[in-house]
């Protein structure tokens, strides 16, 4: 009798869970690993011209970074629409550049302040003028290394 | 008994197939880093007495405010800048001892002498936009590099690789220092013989 009664409830027994946080922290560490950490805000428009024949930059620790470009449209009010120059989290002058790389040449190792490089991160639409003012100040105080940083890809992006 | 209901999944392996996972994805990604064109300014102080060049050595590249090219007096496309810049550069026109062997170039008396000798001067206008600026630097710098890997190709037949790609590998933390002591001699005989010489004026204040 007891031999042919139907199974009651057929239902699936529920998945594990238990390995759910392993999964969670297995994105977790991805994310970790892969995130790019940028210091400082970006507070300027920051396209980068296109180029092809790069090379990597150094090691972060060798590298101080000047950006520039016009003011982002938040700041626009206050600041204006002209191109400016930002270091680390507020907008500057030409005249502080020299000291800013002194200062990020003390706070450096010492077997390091001979090899640093500057790149300078500046929007496509600003004009050499100011640029030209930045290497002049960097000349000033022997920073004589630099990298215009770039995206990859050929030049003709650069024109439209 | 006959009470059958699908048994529990053994889940103690999840975790190793997690980790798994974990380390294929630590290996394969590669954190984005900066690239971008390296260059070198020029001292502070003013040279004493600067060296005569002769103006067949040099080949003037001028930008100006409405980001027009002027390649040695004739207005040009940028399109156009690589291959005169690699002409100008591999001409070799000189006699005797300031000849130039592995020149391929058509040997124009009234161009280059040698590599060695020419110089590239780049000029712009403040109002040259900072785009137009990379691009004629990319391009100048191409053309270094097209003739530097020629040169590699030629002498090194053996490596497989072009100057570009050996450069990339000598600065790449991962080759081991006997390989890179390898190839140090290699790209710098390469370098020797197109040393990249690209002066920079101080840009025009805009006469409007």
């Amino acid at each position: 009798m007891s031999k042919f009664k139907k199974k009651k409830g057929g239902e699936l027994p529920a998945i594990s869970t238990a390995s759910l946080p392993d999964i969670v922290f297995m994105l977790l560490f991805f994310f970790m690993v892969a995130t790019v950490m940028r210091d400082s805000t970006l507070m300027v428009k920051n396209q980068l011209p296109a180029a092809d024949q790069v090379q990597k930059l150094d090691k972060k620790d060798r590298v101080m970074y000047i950006y520039a470009g016009e003011p982002s449209s938040r700041y626009i009010d206050k600041y204006g629409s002209q191109p400016r120059i930002q270091l680390n989290d507020k907008f500057a002058s030409v005249g502080e550049v020299a000291a800013f790389v002194l200062a990020e040449r003390a706070s450096k190792r010492q077997e390091l302040q001979n090899v640093l490089t500057t790149a300078l991160k500046v929007d496509g639409e600003t004009k050499m003028g100011l640029i030209s003012d930045i290497k002049q100040e960097l000349r000033k105080v022997n920073a004589l290394k630099i990298n215009y940083t770039t995206r990859i890809g050929g030049y003709s992006q650069n024109i439209d | 008994m006959a009470k059958r209901s699908a048994p529990e999944v053994n889940a103690g392996s999840m975790a190793d197939i997690a980790f798994l996972l974990l380390i294929f994805f630590l290996v394969t990604t590669t954190i984005e880093t900066d690239s971008g064109i390296n260059r070198k300014l020029p001292p502070n102080e003013e040279l004493e007495d600067p060296p005569i060049i002769k103006q067949k050595n040099i080949f003037t590249v001028v930008v100006n405010k409405n980001n027009q090219l002027l390649v040695e007096e004739e207005l040009t496309d940028i399109s156009d800048l690589r291959p005169l810049a690699v002409e100008f550069l591999d001409n070799g026109g000189g006699i005797d001892e300031e000849a130039c062997n592995y020149c391929q170039g058509s040997k124009d008396p009234k161009s280059s002498d040698n590599p060695e000798k020419a110089i590239i001067s780049l000029k712009n206008d403040r109002e040259t936009s900072y785009k137009i600026y990379i691009s004629v630097q990319n391009e100048l710098v191409a053309a270094y590099n097209d003739l530097r890997d020629r040169e590699f190709l030629r002498l090194f037949p053996n490596e497989y690789m072009s100057f570009v790609e050996a450069n990339k590998k000598y600065s790449d933390p991962r080759t081991t220092p006997t390989e890179k002591a390898r190839l140090k001699p290699l790209l710098s005989e390469v370098k020797i013989m197109f040393p990249q010489k690209l002066s920079e004026a101080e840009p025009s204040k805009n006469k409007s």
